[in-house]
């Protein structure tokens, strides 16, 4: 079968759609895990998804552009459990150009890996991410290479005609002491239609509001609460690596671990020089399944 | 674009088919509320050091009711809604369980057992996984924790 223009566009559209509503009735009618979610949108701490519980997240960011039109970017996640060592994520994007249009710009599939069998003071995490998106992906989940503001100036229409093939390697060092996690990740990325890889770094600490657990059931407890900040940017190529032509930006983050599962996440962000977008606003809402595996297996005969 | 979405979609159908049939095909416990002892060796692996702390909770009583909503939260799905334990995990109502010290236990829940399920929970504070062990500790009652062999002459 040739795809071609507008029937891709079609089929990307509908498959979203597709998507979106089926998570919605996942994540509204099948059981719930409570969730100790990290507040992070960009850094991740090496904690995976439990094994056999599906993940459901959206995400939104809000971002300004200087010169152009300001932009409203999406994406739909759903991160499973593969073992205890081993999380696949599959990503849906989108954005809205205001005043231009709304297009689905692309997937992404993430793996992430725990190479230790037990808990050390720096824990390592593997990550390998291919992404099949075009030129108008605005998600801005990760900062790399030289990425800047004015990238996001092209209109929709021709930033569609870009397809990027990419892959993005990470490796995440994460620490939690004495109830604070710090996370620093460092990222390598390849497009693969012959670009120099790229490089980039996100940096984290967070902390609940409170450490010990009520004794009696809440919703407002502060221990549900978790605050930080993260701060995010591009470092060069391989050709020309360091700070200069690169963005940055710093974030303070909140998540809300309600009992109910659900995970509500709020954040700020502040570009750091003139290369970065002047403000970002960031909020997600998550929704973790148990026993998510489950149930696919009793589809296809399996035992429990 | 449609192929790779699907291909993609594909990978991700497959690796919660395969890993999910896996995990069926070799359950941690027989069958609840039966379980394998050999399951209960990872208790043993616990270094010394760890063995011998002391739980800060342990004279708190608000601690088994703070452990004991920890434990529907998090622990319930997997071994249970009294820790019974499930075909997913172990029962933690056994001697096994209940004989070990405090500490073994805290080790436990800190580095999981992430060859088989058991998911790394120190994410959750320090002092809520004390809670939790705390609350574990308490589902035994004093006939369990007499046939330990540490109770024992």
């Amino acid at each position: 079968m040739h795809w071609q223009g507008d029937s891709v566009v079609s089929f990307s559209r509908r498959a979203l759609l597709g998507c979106l509503s089926f998570s919605v009735l996942l994540a509204l009618y099948l059981p719930v895990a409570a969730a100790q979610e990290n507040p992070y949108f960009v850094a991740y701490d090496h904690y995976l998804e439990e094994p056999g519980n599906l993940e459901i997240e959206y995400f939104s960011t809000l971002g300004t552009q200087r010169g152009g039109n300001n932009f409203h970017a999406f994406w739909t996640e759903l991160g499973y459990g593969a073992t205890a060592w081993w999380t696949t994520e599959l990503y849906l994007d989108g954005q809205t150009s205001f005043g231009d249009s709304t297009v689905f710009t692309g997937f992404r599939w993430e793996n992430r890996f725990r190479p230790l069998k037990q808990e050390h003071f720096i824990n390592p995490v593997l990550y390998f991410e291919y992404e099949n998106k075009s030129g108008a992906d605005k998600i801005l989940k990760e900062i790399e290479g030289h990425d800047v503001e004015s990238d996001f100036l092209v209109a929709n229409r021709q930033a569609q005609k870009e397809r990027i093939h990419e892959v993005e390697l990470k490796l995440i060092l994460s620490s939690t002491f004495q109830g604070w996690n710090i996370t620093e990740n460092t990222l390598a990325a390849k497009n693969l239609s012959n670009s120099p890889w790229e490089f980039g770094y996100a940096l984290g600490a967070s902390r609940p509001l409170a450490l010990e657990a009520s004794a009696k059931r809440c919703t407002l407890c502060p221990q549900n609460f978790i605050g930080g900040v993260e701060m995010y940017g591009g470092l060069g190529d391989r050709h020309s690596s360091g700070l200069h032509d690169t963005s940055h930006y710093l974030a303070p983050v909140l998540a809300w671990n309600l009992p109910s599962g659900w995970t509500l996440r709020i954040s700020p962000g502040f570009g750091l020089n003139d290369n970065s977008h002047g403000f970002l606003l960031r909020w997600g809402v998550s929704r973790e399944i148990a026993g998510f595996g489950s149930m696919v297996s009793r589809l296809f005969g399996g035992q429990q | 674009m449609a192929a790779a979405l699907a291909v993609s979609a594909s990978f991700l159908a497959v690796s919660v088919v395969l890993a999910q049939g896996r995990s069926s095909g070799k359950p941690l416990v027989a069958a609840a509320p039966g379980y394998d002892p050999a399951i209960y060796a990872e208790l043993q692996k616990a270094p010394e050091k760890a063995r011998n702390r002391a739980n800060p909770f342990e004279n708190d009583p608000r601690a088994v009711a703070a452990g004991a909503i920890l434990f529907e939260q998090h622990c319930a799905e997997c071994h249970g809604k009294s820790a019974e334990g499930s075909p997913k995990a172990p029962s933690l109502v056994v001697r096994e369980v209940q004989s070990a010290t405090p500490g073994t236990l805290f080790w436990l829940l800190t580095n999981g057992v992430v060859r088989k399920k058991m998911p790394v929970w120190s994410k959750l504070p320090e002092p809520q996984r004390w809670q939790l062990v705390r609350y574990i500790k308490s589902l035994g009652g004093p006939a369990l924790r007499a046939e330990s062999p540490a109770a024992q002459p």
